[in-house]
């Protein structure tokens, strides 16, 4: 999208824009103020508050889908302005329960916020109250539409970010506006009313319950009391809870997250946290951050026989095993066992990564993979993905997928061999293909056939491309106007008289198109692709592709990161891959890693012969990540700090480290020494922000600045069909909100760890079965989960003890048989 | 959000002040002379002289002006500001407190805690409340407070326990249901106030 450059005033204050923006966003990003309820700031203006009003020019305007234009004079508030404003927040005010002293928003509620600051102390309007009652809309929501002032907030960020659109508005069944308000009350005020008296909020699919994604984020977003997590209600007063500003450790977003925690109970001073909450705005949570937080290890204590049967294991280690939900601190420490002591360091997801980001940077001479996700979402208006599972494996990646089809009119492409009911629903020109797995390179090529400039493709890619092509037939039916001759009877002559009249017909007829032979093989509509492509393409700017876990687990994974790079330099794509794991990207960065695991294994999070675990489960006890401070590495390349907020009794890496003689004061005193060569800065842990502006602008950390590399090897090999599988296959693949052992021991995430399937495929094969893969078997339930399509069976990896990573070895897809019953 | 509390990590080291206490003798001479002048200056006997003459009036002509605590107490004003009381709705019988948690965030002493829940009847309910009397210091902030006048204090004064951190439940607080009826109420804090119909503009009805 083009960015230009104006000047516009505000309340005589000179501000820099560019073309385009909402007039509430420029106030914002310059630090004027204007009242504004209903907007969300990634999301599309629903003017369902009004409060907005500005005058702009002499003229109202909403000023948060109002536009800027070179020049503009924007006045915020005059006399008119807040007679219109509090005639509004008076409107709220009728029938709102009087109850903030129960009430769970209390002390941070916009409503009470408004009616204060706009000095509301009498009423002048009345209407019949109706009865509207609570409902538990899943097993994380909980509605009260007594205290709801369909603001809409909440319908906007489930449709425009989070993509499940779960909500709607309903009939509220209140008495329409006694009539004579029309003419004597302010008239914004008015038709708000008018509106707000007629809805509710219900779950969209028509039943009671929203079977969403259960991320909460509506929750978050409600200016009132109306909606909450149901785990909180009447549990703390806001005031009460002490924010500690941290950074979700579940996955590879690495969200900022506020951690809120209070004493546990009357005789309980422990610190306990309450909930999660997040800067709305700016960052959106799934339900594993805001709902999977207490998996910290509370009972640890200082256990010097463990301690010290700990140091001796690490001395005569010969591998440590570990897992990504491990800070940067902590993975440099293991790197520095790995340079002193010669351990092997195993963790799986990290290396597939890793090697996947060494192929690409040797082919590319780019150090890491050029673009990032944010700048994705507010640019790109057409996404492709390929290899990652989006309702699964990343939250925010599907949140950037859908809000691009939503906030910048957006189209996409979604590869993927597991059916999903809901992707195809993120908006009209989105495009699935089920393709095979192992087929990821011919999705590749398709990608290169549809984006790139033929012209600049190597010969042999391009040859490979031009043979799925060839032209052929096809059928359309068409209307056409044909002239036919009748006879009528005129009714009032009763005269017959014949006329010649043209009316439509359609006729079928044969016609030439390119038949594109890649679609074909994905599984797409050949015949009518390039039509459906064409409308696609529409007005479209700004490419990108995404790639996911699928490719860095993959046979031919180097092929595929080669054609990342080629794709990234002849198609003008923004390029982004999703790291497999929380911190997998700052472990591929930091780590030498190893393949196989061999002798002494201690395990840290992982299985071993020794095992360090922050689940307290292991030999020795580890902080959990909310325990500690350190920093991650996320998807968006960013290191992000993170704080304790739960105090921690035991050991941590640090105290084993300080034993073997390696150790530093403090864990985040080795944030300074994390290498500069693979993109890390030298600045004190101390010293990194955490936090957004005003402007959105994301002051959390640093932003990696990783060296370029050498290109090296760019050559790509044709496909040859070896790595497809058939039959029955299996995924390795978790339900959403579960990622690892940490949220599965969280109270609220009770995913189970089980089959899933298809509605279908799970009718046929019962309540339980045995997956038999080629290196071992495996006995699982069935549960079904309505949004995968198709034959493909989901196996869930989040609990480490079942060792499901070497089920599968270097794939993520596996053939399996599978037995029913037990 | 400012991130300096989390950068302290020497916790529990306090800016502790040492007292003056250069006159302390060093030597075994030294202490010794001063004990000999503290004994031989007779100044517990000045420190008496009124005890001991109050005691000669009492003994031997009848002039006694104590009062036999604890076996006789002198009544206290109705509006006396001790141990807390908790009312309740005198049509229900239902507790007052809605759990708002405006007492315990007013408390300067930090002496209040509340645990709330969503109750079966799907209102807030009290689910324990203490007020720490080793803490409190009487302030009447809370009553002050209060949005359903529903603490106040009361006229049990003997707040001496073997624990320092003696506190009060919901319960003890509470007023008994059976003794409902003898539940006082003054105007004046946390009341509304006499002249508060003139004070408030109306709300329309629809009704
Ligand atoms: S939603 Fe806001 S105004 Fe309404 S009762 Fe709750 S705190 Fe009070
Ligand atoms: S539930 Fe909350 S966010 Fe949703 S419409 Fe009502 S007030 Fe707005
Ligand atoms: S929990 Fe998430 S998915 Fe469910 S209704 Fe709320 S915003 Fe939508
Ligand atoms: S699990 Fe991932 S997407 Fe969800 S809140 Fe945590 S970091 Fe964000
Ligand atoms: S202020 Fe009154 S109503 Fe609120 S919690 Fe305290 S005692 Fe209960
Ligand atoms: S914020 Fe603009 S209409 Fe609500």
């Amino acid at each position: 999208m083009m960015s230009n450059n104006i000047t516009i005033t505000i309340d005589g204050i000179a501000c820099e824009a560019q073309e385009g923006e909402y007039i509430l966003n420029v106030a914002r990003a310059n630090g004027i103020y204007i009242p504004a309820i209903c907007y969300l700031t990634r999301c599309s203006p629903t003017l369902a508050c009004r409060i907005c009003l500005v005058e702009a020019d002499g003229r109202r305007v909403y000023s948060c889908n109002a536009r800027v234009k070179d020049g503009m004079n924007i006045v915020t508030q005059n006399e008119a302005i807040l007679e219109e404003r509090r005639a509004i927040m008076e409107v709220y005010d009728v029938n709102h329960p009087l109850q903030c002293g129960v009430c769970d928003q209390s002390g941070e509620c916009e409503l009470q916020n408004y009616t204060l600051e706009l000095g509301i102390d009498s009423q002048h309007y009345a209407i019949p109250d109706t009865k509207r009652g609570t409902a538990d809309w899943s097993s994380v929501l909980h509605y009260d539409a007594g205290l709801c002032i369909v603001c809409e907030r909440c319908v906007t960020v489930c449709k425009d970010m989070i993509g499940d659109a779960a909500l709607k508005t309903g009939p509220r069944g209140g008495d329409p506006l006694d009539k004579s308000y029309k003419a004597t009350m302010p008239k914004d005020a008015y038709s708000m009313w008018n509106k707000l008296q007629k809805s509710v909020i219900v779950p969209s699919n028509g039943t009671e319950y929203t079977n969403c994604s259960d991320c909460g984020e509506c929750t978050a977003v409600c200016p009132v009391g109306a909606l909450t997590e149901r785990d909180f209600v009447y549990q703390s007063n806001a005031w009460e809870l002490r924010q500690i500003p941290a950074t979700c450790a579940h996955c590879s977003s690495g969200c900022h997250i506020y951690y809120e925690t209070k004493h546990t109970a009357i005789g309980n001073s422990k610190e306990k946290i309450y909930r999660v909450k997040n800067e709305w705005n700016y960052q959106s949570l799934c339900g594993a951050g805001r709902f999977g937080y207490d998996y910290e290890n509370s009972s640890a204590v200082k256990d010097k026989t463990a301690f010290d049967r700990a140091v001796a294991a690490l001395q005569k280690a010969d591998t440590i095993r570990f897992s990504s939900m491990i800070t940067n601190e902590e993975a440099l420490m293991l790197q520095t066992l790995k340079e002193t002591q010669g351990v092997r360091l195993v963790n799986p997801d990290a290396r597939a990564f890793q090697s996947f980001l060494r192929a690409y940077a040797e082919a590319s001479g780019q150090g890491i993979y050029p673009d990032d996700f944010k700048s994705i979402m507010r640019e790109s208006d057409f996404v492709v993905t390929v290899g990652t599972k989006l309702r699964n494996d990343n939250p925010n990646v599907r949140y950037v997928f859908n809000n691009i089809q939503k906030m910048n009119k957006g189209a996409g492409i979604y590869f993927h061999p597991v059916g999903d009911a809901l992707v195809p629903t993120f908006g009209k020109n989105v495009e699935t293909f089920e393709h095979k797995p192992g087929e990821e390179e011919l999705a590749m090529h398709l990608v290169l056939d549809l984006f790139a400039d033929r012209e600049a493709l190597p010969d042999s890619v391009r040859k490979t491309i031009e043979a799925y092509h060839e032209p052929r037939t096809r059928t359309v039916t068409e209307k056409v106007m044909e002239e036919v001759t009748v006879t009528e009877t005129d009714p009032e002559t009763a005269e017959e008289k014949t006329v010649t009249k043209k009316v439509p017909k359609t006729v079928e007829k044969e016609v030439e198109y390119d038949h594109n032979g890649l679609v074909e093989a994905l599984g797409g509509d050949a015949e009518h692709f390039d039509e459906i492509f064409g409308k696609m393409m529409n007005k479209k700017e700004s490419f990108a592709l995404i790639l996911g876990e699928d490719l860095y687990f993959h046979p031919r994974a180097d092929n595929l990161a080669r054609l990342a790079a080629l794709i990234e330099d002849v198609c003008a794509m923004k390029l982004a891959m999703v790291p497999p794991r929380s911190n997998a990207l700052g472990v591929a960065l930091i780590c030498d890693l190893d393949a196989e695991a061999t002798g002494y294994v201690v395990g840290y999070n992982a299985p071993g012969d020794f095992i360090l675990s922050a689940l307290g489960t292991g030999d020795l006890d580890m902080p959990a990540l909310n325990q500690q401070e350190g920093t991650l590495t996320n998807m968006n390349k960013r290191v992000v700090p993170t704080n304790a907020a739960l105090p921690y009794g035991g050991y941590e890496l640090n105290d084993l480290m300080n034993s073997l003689g390696l150790g530093k004061t403090l864990t985040v005193d080795w944030t300074t020494s994390l290498p500069e060569d693979r993109g890390f800065v030298a600045i004190d842990f101390d010293a990194l922000p955490n936090g957004y502006a005003n402007d959105g602008q994301e002051h959390r950390g640093y932003l990696l600045d990783v060296p370029p590399a050498e290109k090296t090897a760019t050559e790509i090999a044709p496909f040859d069909g070896d790595g497809v599988l058939e039959g029955q296959i299996a995924y390795r693949c978790n339900p959403q909100r579960q990622f690892s052992d940490f949220t599965d021991k969280a109270h609220q995430i009770f995913e189970p760890f089980a089959l899933y399937a298809s509605p279908e495929k799970a009718e046929e094969l019962g309540k339980r079965v045995t997956v038999v893969f080629d290196r071992g078997s495996l006995e699982l339930d069935v549960i079904v989960d309505e949004r995968i399509r198709g034959d493909i069976v989901e196996i869930p990896d989040f609990q480490s003890n079942k060792n499901i990573y070497a089920l599968f070895g270097d794939n993520r897809y596996a053939t399996v048989t599978l037995r029913k019953g037990s | 959000m400012s991130l300096e509390q989390f950068k302290n990590r020497n916790v529990g080291v306090q800016h502790y002040r040492m007292l003056d206490l250069s006159h302390t003798p060093q030597t075994g001479w030294g202490q010794f002379k001063q004990v000999v002048r503290r004994t031989l200056s007779l100044e517990l006997f000045v420190g008496l002289k009124v005890t001991l003459r109050e005691m000669t009036k009492a003994l031997f002509f009848g002039k006694m002006h104590t009062t036999k605590y604890p076996f006789e107490k002198l009544p206290v004003g109705p509006r006396y500001r001790a141990i807390h009381e908790m009312k309740r709705l005198l049509e229900s019988g239902h507790y007052r407190c809605i759990g708002c948690g405006l007492c315990e965030k007013i408390c300067p002493a930090d002496a209040i805690r509340i645990e709330t829940a969503y109750g079966e009847d799907q209102r807030k309910q009290v689910q324990e409340y203490t007020i720490n009397f080793g803490r409190c210091i009487f302030c009447g902030y809370c009553a002050e407070v209060c949005p359903e006048l529903a603490i106040v204090h009361g006229g049990r004064y003997e707040t001496a326990s073997e624990q320092r951190a003696s506190f009060s439940l919901f319960d003890d607080m509470l007023t008994p249901i059976d003794r409902l009826k003898e539940q006082k109420e003054f105007p004046g804090y946390g009341s509304v106030s006499p002249d508060a119909d003139k004070r408030i503009h109306k709300t329309p009805l629809a009704y």
